[in-house]
């Protein structure tokens, strides 16, 4: 367990513990918020569980990658927020004449399949549009690896089940050199891992933690606080 | 008893908005006093409530307008125009798609009761434009919207920050966020600014010392004697452009300026409850020895033009400066983003930005799209001609804008100068309503964001001040709006 997240559970606490507040998403009924149902192939990937990622890496080392630049404004005018994997960093993938660009990471064959995406410093940065995140999930990805994000991306990122890991600069150097390793993600321990055993803990929020593990969503959880907030309007 | 602990302005406007304090275990739950709508980040989060059977909790405090995709054409002459209705081909929309967005809009704030300026309505301008001239956006409130620039409305001491579309539906149904709360920011600016230095220059010049990602997890307040000598407009264009440097918001201390203002705009307080209003307003500035998770000193004397030769608004040096060699730069790969950002930019180390041609010039955006960058330009631009080889646009923030600006007779001086006087609108800041920067080409645009692509896809795009803008028109090349002013 990490330093930054050692406050929230203690060591000792079995991971799946159950959480003690606040209260989980109340059973379907409470609330008038059912389960959804819709596929994830419609762009619905909040309220899943997530409790690991495995998979293999795809390298994007430059600093600053702008949420322009993961979905450019063009392809903004949408209604809904599946299918936006196509145009995921259209303008790095491909020409003007909508060729791939062979040169580009996630063109080469060795970026297949690969579900963590590992990115420079300060990822995410720029416009609030969650769409960047909906296209990097519709492509394939589950996390994304860093040693910074902007925080309206952060929070986009994990209202999808798509992990912001945010890690040290010495093993960021690392998977930076080295696109398609073999990585694991541990959301209870908060820990990515290595082929050779080796973790390193990532920062995150103990209840963003909770809803990842139990597949809570949070308008589930706000709506349930519906009598505290009428109370606090009536307050006013 | 000891006396109560100094609170900044950020404390005492979460403090009074919090349904639930945080704790290790779950973020507050904070209440939203005005919620900003518009037509690209909403139609996933309505249909969200209407997936779950959920209604809009307070349309009262929810307000949409159209702006990101819709066409800044000009249209005919009854449109803009006080009570004017919805003459037919006013739509002009870009594409299908975005025509399919406009009317979602349309349709979900009809059914939800929210109060929807719309194209033809005299109100309906870019987001970030209208709430402050309407009088929406007071000071104290907490305000979001899904765009990250609602950092602006925070130039009036209000708490106000961007969210995602997920987050846009939590305030829909609960008129609630969850939220921890951010890191305070003490960002003083000492000295005055020189003439022809503006506070679009100021905030370029802060992101370039604080870095694209520098104030990330933090809110700013800014606070000393060239933030105070600032008007309403000019303090919006510093802290709209807070999010450049990764701040959640920006936020500037009410004060006489911020109350006279406010002052007879139609959703301010009216003016017999207006004193009272402003006693409260003047609570909100921090106490003296609050402290801030982290402060710095700025120096506005010292402040020339900025321009940006990058892609990211970070990437800023004077007018008159260089652009730098990469050698500072901490590793290889930042080096390397450096390069591949000047290649893109077809410039090199070593060289000016000034004197560079320019195809376009884009007057415009929420961080210079109101009057007084209108004003701005328009005397430099009064009696001269742009170069024929350069087309300016000129996009008015909101219609009101609009309005005025053609009152004062702007829109001759920009008609006559070579410019296109457009309908209001984000245009050519965002690409995505027609307006759009060809490949290869440069623009001197006084938007926010230099992002590879994001003026059009292999457009470049330098970011400054209206003056510098006009002063860039007139040259058809990078200029110092000093050579230019009277």
């Amino acid at each position: 367990m990490s330093s930054r997240t050692s406050s929230f559970p203690p060591a000792s606490e079995p991971v799946d513990a159950p959480h003690p507040r606040p209260a989980p998403l109340p059973p379907a009924g409470q609330g008038g918020t059912p389960p959804r149902t819709s596929p994830q192939s419609e762009g619905n990937w909040a309220g899943q569980p997530l409790r690991r990622v495995v998979g293999r890496t795809a390298v994007l080392a430059q600093p600053h990658i702008d949420t322009d630049r993961i979905i450019p404004a063009r392809f903004l005018t949408t209604t809904v927020r599946g299918d936006l994997g196509r145009h995921l960093f259209a303008d790095w993938r491909f020409d003007g004449d909508g060729r791939a660009r062979p040169e580009f990471a996630l063109n080469r064959p060795e970026a297949e399949g690969a579900v963590v995406l590992v990115t420079g410093d300060n990822f995410g940065c720029g416009s609030s549009r969650e769409h960047a995140v909906w296209a990097l999930r519709d492509f394939g990805f589950q996390a994304v690896v860093s040693t910074s994000f902007s925080d309206i991306f952060r929070q986009n990122a994990l209202k999808n089940g798509l992990l912001p890991v945010a890690i040290d600069v010495v093993t960021h150097r690392r998977l930076l050199a080295a696109p398609g390793v073999e990585v694991e993600i541990d959301v209870a321990a908060a820990e990515l891992r290595l082929a050779d055993g080796s973790g390193t803990p990532f920062p995150l929020d103990p209840f963003a933690r909770h809803c990842l593990l139990h597949g809570i969503d949070e308008l589930g959880y706000l709506v349930a606080q519906d009598e505290a907030i009428a109370r606090f309007e009536r307050a006013r | 008893m000891s006396a109560p602990t100094p609170r900044t302005m950020l404390d005492k406007i979460w403090d009074a908005h919090l349904v639930r304090g945080e704790n290790a275990e779950a973020p507050a739950v904070l209440y939203v006093d005005l919620h900003l709508v518009h037509e690209v980040t909403s139609p996933q989060a309505f249909a969200e409530l209407d997936a779950r059977g959920l209604r809009v909790r307070r349309p009262d405090r929810t307000v949409a307008t159209m702006d990101h995709s819709t066409s800044t054409a000009p249209r005919p002459s009854a449109v803009g125009e006080r009570g004017a209705g919805k003459p037919s081909g006013l739509r002009a929309i870009a594409t299908t798609a975005a025509d399919e967005q406009i009317a979602t809009l349309e349709r979900n704030c009809r059914r939800h009761g929210i109060s929807l300026y719309a194209l033809g309505d005299e109100r309906q301008g870019i987001v970030h434009v209208i709430g402050p001239e309407l009088g929406l956006t007071q000071p104290g409130m907490t305000i979001v919207c899904g765009d990250s620039h609602t950092s602006t409305h925070g130039a009036f001491g209000a708490l106000a920050f961007g969210i995602g579309s997920s987050e846009v539906g939590h305030v829909l149904a609960t008129q609630c966020l969850l939220q921890r709360k951010p890191k305070s920011f003490a960002v003083r600016v000492e000295g005055r600014l020189s003439p022809g230095v503006t506070a679009k220059d100021l905030v370029l010049g802060l992101i370039a010392e604080l870095g694209v990602g520098g104030a990330t997890g933090h809110a700013i307040e800014y606070m000393g004697p060239a933030i105070e000598a600032l008007d309403m407009e000019g303090r919006m264009t510093v802290c709209n452009m807070s999010i450049e440097a990764g701040a959640r918001a920006g936020m500037v201390a009410p004060d006489e300026t911020t109350c006279s203002y406010l002052a007879g705009r139609q959703f301010a307080p009216p003016a017999a409850d207006l004193e009272r209003a402003a006693a409260g307003w003047r609570e909100l500035a921090g106490d003296p020895g609050a402290r801030f998770d982290r402060q710095i000193t700025f120096d506005a004397s010292s402040l020339e033009p900025m321009v940006t030769f990058g892609t990211h608004p970070g990437m800023a040096i004077p007018i008159g400066g260089e652009i730098p060699m990469p050698w500072h730069l901490p590793d290889a790969d930042t080096r390397l983003s450096f390069e591949r950002a000047l290649a893109y930019m077809g410039l090199a180390p070593g060289l000016p930005v000034l004197g560079h041609p320019v195809d376009v010039v884009f007057l415009g955006s929420c961080t210079n799209g109101r009057l007084s960058d209108l004003r701005a330009a328009a005397s430099v631009l009064r009696e001269r001609h742009i170069d024929p080889t350069t087309r300016m646009l000129v996009v008015p923030g909101s219609q009101r804008v609009k309005r005025e600006a053609e009152a004062e007779g702007l829109d001759e001086v920009f008609r006559r100068a070579g410019a296109e006087w457009r309908e209001p609108g984000c245009s050519m800041c965002i690409a995505m309503n027609g307006d759009r920067l060809p490949p290869g080409h440069y623009a001197v645009s006084t938007s926010n964001r230099n992002f590879e692509g994001r003026q059009g896809p292999g457009g470049r795009t330098f970011l400054a001040s209206p003056l510098t803008a006009a002063a860039s028109a007139l040259a058809g090349r990078v200029a110092d709006p000093r050579q230019w002013m009277d």
